[in-house]
């Protein structure tokens, strides 16, 4: 099923949560929604579900607006960011729930209720777990007890709100990949808010950047990670190095330093601050044209990758370089080396243009 | 040497224990000195006048006892009694339950007005409370010729002890039931919605088992003080023997007119009554901690 948000905004009080969203997402994609807390990111999801109503705007599912319907009637799998199972039911009746209230007319018969109960626990592994009582699971077997009861009604659309949030990193980990996987054999539009941006990168088919309740970008993980479109997202994924400076005639100076930047508007004399990934810092034994002079300070020798940490010697700042162990045993660098840093992929944003 | 290493290491390791046990208990002395202040205490405030009642209940033999609670005018006083709490209490539990999901799960303007009014019966002295209906729809009162025009007696009748024992125990349930509520807060509600539930579905697939200690607790309290009522009541029946005297007022008059066996015969039996509800309210509290 498709959805089309259409200028949604939603105000608590003077607190304005949602302002002017639109999205399109076509039918079968795994959305994440991305974003600091206070964003807006569980808002929206909720007012997807219709637990909270916009203000202003309208949502459609396959072209249809469900604005004004009941949630009851919206047919959405909501994942809580709790689990919010029901305490005094079993697993079994927690997963059966959605099926034994539908009306007379339309439920299943008990057998079936109970085929399609085991059939969704042994899909999440938890067949041996009926006859338990949420309090007696732990975190990961409750949010896939969760997960399975928001199956059970056959959802259209499935929306989870922080579903790994408080798990334990490697259960978090296995578990966003198991999703991943279930999303690929269902094929249920689903959409799922986080904060933790490594977990939007490594599950979403899309990622919709949120800030202050407005969206900051939209694209897919390579995208929004690679060209973000303002420094809050460049912030917000991942780790970035600053260089402040002047944009002027296509370069961005600062004192001695200067580098070309191709993709620079008109602008001239304007300050400027350029954004590199700590990856595309290159560190260089010799001065060249567009590199800064740094002093080794620290260096992390953990995992295939070395992070290091560079402090500028021009001025009392700091950048962080990333390198493969190969290519750092080729440059052979030590603590209190004289270097110098090339940024390759500057993108560089004039302040003005963001500051509010 | 090597022998003694080992219980080198065992004697800190015991001194170790004892004293965080030791940290946490008082000397003995002062365990015993205050337990024995305690057990004082509930024993002449409580325990000796609820035997006293029935000493003196007993004072001129069982048959005087059992004359008693079994005169006309007692046997009309623990039904009319009995007839109350069988009004009063279910309305309560139908105000208290709706009192408190209202106020817990919804946000409005007005709320903490609504959450003042609801504790008023608290803080208002039941006489005040008789009064009130005394002013409404006593013959001199509001409604009072609209009543009288309509034959519909209010005051010095069951409606009227019915009304005053309900403002009385209105709180007992909505505050039994509020913090609790609150505590739970609505996702699993919410949970319940989203799964495709009507709203009374919801209240009664999840709400209500996950408030039914609390309300039956609630409903416990209220139940006591519907029985026990003095105050309020007193001023609105008019005490007329074997129509509208409620067991309270039944004991005020016998012990009025030196009859004190009787009233205390009668007393007994509202303290039995008093007694079954502390032991339900303990089951009820054993059963709700231990699911």
């Amino acid at each position: 099923m498709s959805i089309q948000i259409q200028n949604v905004s939603k105000r608590f009080g003077t607190f304005q949560a949602l302002q002017d969203i639109s999205i399109d997402i076509q039918s079968g994609e795994l959305i994440a929604l991305l974003g600091p807390s206070g964003s807006g990111k569980t808002s929206l999801l909720r007012v997807i579900a219709g637990l909270e109503t916009s203000d202003v705007g309208e949502i459609f599912f396959d072209g249809q607006s469900i604005t004004n319907h009941h949630p009851k009637e919206r047919n959405v799998g909501f994942v809580f960011q709790h689990y919010a199972l029901f305490r005094h039911m079993t697993v079994f009746e927690n997963v059966a729930y959605g099926l034994r209230v539908r009306p007379r007319k339309t439920r299943p018969s008990k057998a079936e209720i109970e085929a399609k109960v085991m059939e969704l626990l042994r899909l999440v592994k938890l067949e041996n777990f009926a006859d338990r009582y949420p309090t007696q699971l732990s975190g990961g077997q409750r949010q896939r007890v969760a997960l399975a009861r928001a199956l059970a009604v056959e959802p259209k659309v499935l929306l989870l709100d922080e579903p790994f949030g408080a798990l334990d990193a490697k259960v978090r980990k296995e578990l966003r990949r198991w999703l991943r996987k279930l999303h690929d054999d269902f094929h249920i539009t689903s959409i799922f808010v986080t904060h933790d941006q490594e977990e939007a990168l490594d599950v979403a088919d899309r990622i919709v950047v949120m800030n202050n309740g407005k969206i900051e970008q939209i694209g897919s993980p390579d995208e929004v990670y690679t060209h973000p479109n303002s420094p809050f997202v460049y912030d917000f994924l991942g780790n970035v190095n600053l260089f402040k400076g002047r944009l002027h005639n296509g370069k961005l100076t600062h004192g001695e330093f200067a580098i070309d930047v191709p993709d620079s508007h008109a602008h001239t004399q304007d300050d400027a601050v350029g954004y590199v990934r700590p990856h595309d810092t290159q560190i260089e034994k010799t001065a060249v044209t567009g590199t800064v002079p740094v002093t080794v300070s620290h260096i992390h020798l953990l995992g295939p990758i070395v992070q290091i940490e560079l402090r500028r010697e021009d001025m009392d700042e700091f950048l962080e370089a990333e390198l493969s162990k190969e290519h750092f045993h080729v440059l052979q660098l030590n603590v209190g080396d004289h270097v110098f840093v090339r940024p390759k992929q500057l993108k560089v944003f004039i302040p003005e243009d963001f500051s509010i | 040497m090597e022998h003694s290493t080992p219980i080198e290491q065992t004697v800190p390791n015991k001194g170790a224990s004892t004293n965080k046990h030791a940290a946490l208990q008082e000397p003995r002395f002062v365990r015993y000195t205050l337990t024995f202040i305690a057990l004082a205490f509930l024993l002449f405030f409580i325990v000796l006048p609820l035997v006293s009642i029935f000493i003196t209940a007993f004072q001129k033999g069982a048959q005087v006892y059992f004359d008693s609670i079994t005169h006309p005018d007692a046997l009309s006083a623990i039904k009319l009694t009995l007839t109350v709490v069988a009004i009063a209490v279910p309305l309560n539990a139908i105000f208290g339950v709706m009192a408190a999901w209202v106020l817990t799960k919804f946000n409005f303007r007005g709320k903490n007005l609504l959450l003042t009014i609801v504790d008023l019966p608290f803080a208002v002295s039941p006489v005040i409370a008789g009064l009130v209906f005394v002013l409404l729809f006593g013959a001199q009162g509001l409604f009072g010729e609209w009543l009288f025009a309509n034959d519909i007696k209010i005051i010095f009748a069951l409606p009227g002890i019915v009304l005053a024992t309900i403002f009385v125990t209105l709180p007992f349930v909505a505050r039994e039931l509020i913090p609790l509520m609150q505590a739970q807060g609505t996702t699993e509600e919410e949970a319940s919605i989203s799964l495709g539930a009507s709203g009374f579905k919801t209240f009664w697939h999840v709400t209500l088992p996950n408030i039914k200690w609390g309300l039956f607790y609630g409903l416990i309290l209220c139940n006591a003080r519907a029985i026990g009522e003095f105050g309020a009541v007193s001023v609105v029946s008019g005490h007329i023997r074997g129509m509208t005297n409620t067991m309270p007022l039944h004991i005020e008059i016998l012990y009025n007119e030196y009859q004190f066996a009787a009233a205390f015969a009668v007393a007994s039996l509202m303290s039995v009554l008093a007694i079954i509800t502390l032991v339900i309210k303990d089951i009820v509290d054993w059963k709700s901690k231990s699911v």
